[in-house]
């Protein structure tokens, strides 16, 4: 794919330099996740392993309807199962179909130290330019939604691309062509904020009081959001974070500490060169050897 | 060793060779380790064989370097002991940077910034590999959560940080005072050397020799 230039990235990992970003006239796209229309089919599942040629191990029944029971480096997209009983004592089903959030500002790509290896395009996706990625795992640790794997076996980290080789030919992602219910909707970010308000009034009007959007600022609103019926605790959902932000300690790892750390070898090294302007080298003199009485002349001891 | 007959015994040849591994894994990985630091220093990455090779040899160069470092440990800790007079000879610190060292207290076999040097890799050392096995992606991922690592990562950085300012200091001590980096090369010092540098330990020798 890195042959076929994009050219219109807005960040880059590890850069400090302006990526090429000349092709920016996009619309910041957005995925919608409306979990209140979701039946669990898992047609997106196997969309995305469609599309992307992707194809697990195949695994052994963890007493779920998880399958495979958490996300890989060959499933990047997974409906997580959560029977939640309300005050009431109603069991619900709550079905969230999990992956890559691609949000406005990528802890993941904060965190990446190769260059190049984690990108976000004008359109708002996040996407892992693998020749580039050396498998160290930076990524797992800047992700708040615990999404990135890394491969054991070729050692670079995936995750959901947005399916951005679609959506650059105008396409939309595959899990969105597959959904049977239209639980699952592609467009403009605009579009789909103003379709999921029109979603949230008709939950709310069904009972569902605490109906809501997720788009959490924290890390600047997200291009895939979802429809909640319990927005109010979005936790309920296979624990997806109630207010997820770039932890504060990679935030100070890869902020503050960074210049901090080299201004300060830099300083050390500075400091070195000018004692040795100033003082000089320490070098033993003549009366410093006489004074130690070498034996052979010296005839005793001190 | 070699040098003149005169010359004293600074450090065994198992010391020297155990200092340079340390020495040569350390540079390595400083290196590897600061291209993964900061995106202006990734080209580092390529004295290794590129990003991929320089992650995957960074942590094996360090337990190399873990082990000859305990190596050192269990050769120098007694010289490293901390006593009263490297309080004194701190206060002294002014006299012995402007290369007046004959107003501080005569010294034994390590004056007390060497010794800070010894302790604070002694510190360091462990802690680098301890909270580097923990962000060890390839083979640890699965013995951490995602937090412990982010709070690993975070330590092996200010850690590495303080170790590199420790080993600039150091190098630097080498190069201005002269004639210690033979003390670690070929191994010994000339008697003077000693007496200016480490008076107490000369005596010690002297007396030991029967001199």
């Amino acid at each position: 794919m890195a042959d076929l230039q994009s050219q219109d990235y807005v960040r880059r990992s590890a850069s400090n330099l302006t990526p090429p970003s000349a092709r920016n006239h996009e619309l910041e796209v957005a995925k919608l996740i409306d979990v209140s229309r979701c039946i669990g089919c898992k047609a997106c599942q196997a969309a995305c392993m469609e599309w992307n040629d992707l194809r697990g191990e195949v695994g052994t029944f963890e007493g779920s309807y998880d399958n495979p029971s958490d996300l890989d480096e060959s499933t990047w997209t997974l409906m997580r199962f959560t029977e939640w009983k309300d005050d009431k004592g109603n069991l619900e089903w709550l079905i969230r179909k999990d992956g890559c959030m691609h949000c406005e500002d990528p802890g993941c790509l904060k965190a990446c130290p190769a260059p190049g290896a984690i990108v976000q395009y004008a359109n708002g996706i996040v996407d892992f330019i693998s020749e580039n990625c050396i498998g160290c795992g930076y990524c797992v640790m800047g992700c708040p939604f615990d999404i990135p794997r890394v491969s054991p076996v070729d050692r670079k980290s995936y995750k959901c691309t947005l399916c951005s080789d679609r959506v650059a030919v105008g396409l939309e992602p595959a899990c969105v062509k597959a959904c049977p219910t239209g639980a699952i909707m592609f467009g403009s970010k605009k579009d789909m904020t103003t379709w999921a308000g029109e979603r949230v009034v008709d939950l709310k009007a069904r009972g569902f009081e605490q109906a809501g959007l997720y788009d959490p600022p924290g890390v600047g609103g997200t291009h895939v959001m979802y429809v909640l019926h319990h927005a109010d605790r979005p936790s309920l959902y296979a624990g997806l974070p109630d207010q997820p932000r770039i932890s504060p300690v990679v935030a100070g790892w890869k902020g503050l500490f960074k210049p901090l750390a080299l201004a300060g070898m830099t300083l050390a090294a500075v400091a070195g060169f000018f004692h040795w302007m100033m003082v000089g080298p320490n070098e033993v003199q003549p009366e410093d050897e006489a004074k130690a009485r070498p034996p052979k002349n010296a005839g005793g001891s001190a | 060793m070699t040098g003149r007959d005169t010359d004293l015994v600074r450090h065994s040849l198992a010391m020297r060779i155990n200092h340079w591994i340390t020495a040569a894994c350390f540079i390595l990985l400083v290196l590897s380790g600061l291209s993964f630091f900061d995106p202006v220093l990734f080209w580092l990455s390529g004295l290794f064989g590129g990003g991929q090779s320089a992650r995957a040899l960074h942590p094996w160069i360090g337990v190399v370097l873990l082990v000859s470092y305990a190596g050192m440990v269990v050769q120098a800790w007694r010289g490293n002991l901390w006593t009263r007079d490297d309080v004194d000879w701190i206060r002294h610190m002014r006299q012995v940077l402007a290369n007046r060292e004959e107003a501080a207290p005569e010294v034994g076999r390590y004056n007390a910034g060497q010794k800070a040097v010894f302790w604070a890799m002694a510190l360091l050392v462990p802690v680098l590999f301890f909270t580097g096995v923990a962000i060890w992606e390839a083979y640890f991922a699965s013995y951490t959560t995602i937090e412990q690592r982010r709070v690993a990562v975070l330590l092996h950085s200010l850690a590495a940080a303080a170790a590199i300012l420790v080993w600039i200091v150091h190098v630097y001590a080498g190069i201005w005072v002269r004639g210690s980096v033979r003390a670690m090369t070929q191994g010994s010092v000339s008697r003077g050397w000693a007496w200016r540098h480490h008076r107490k330990w000369l005596r010690a020798q002297t007396s030991r020799d029967g001199i």
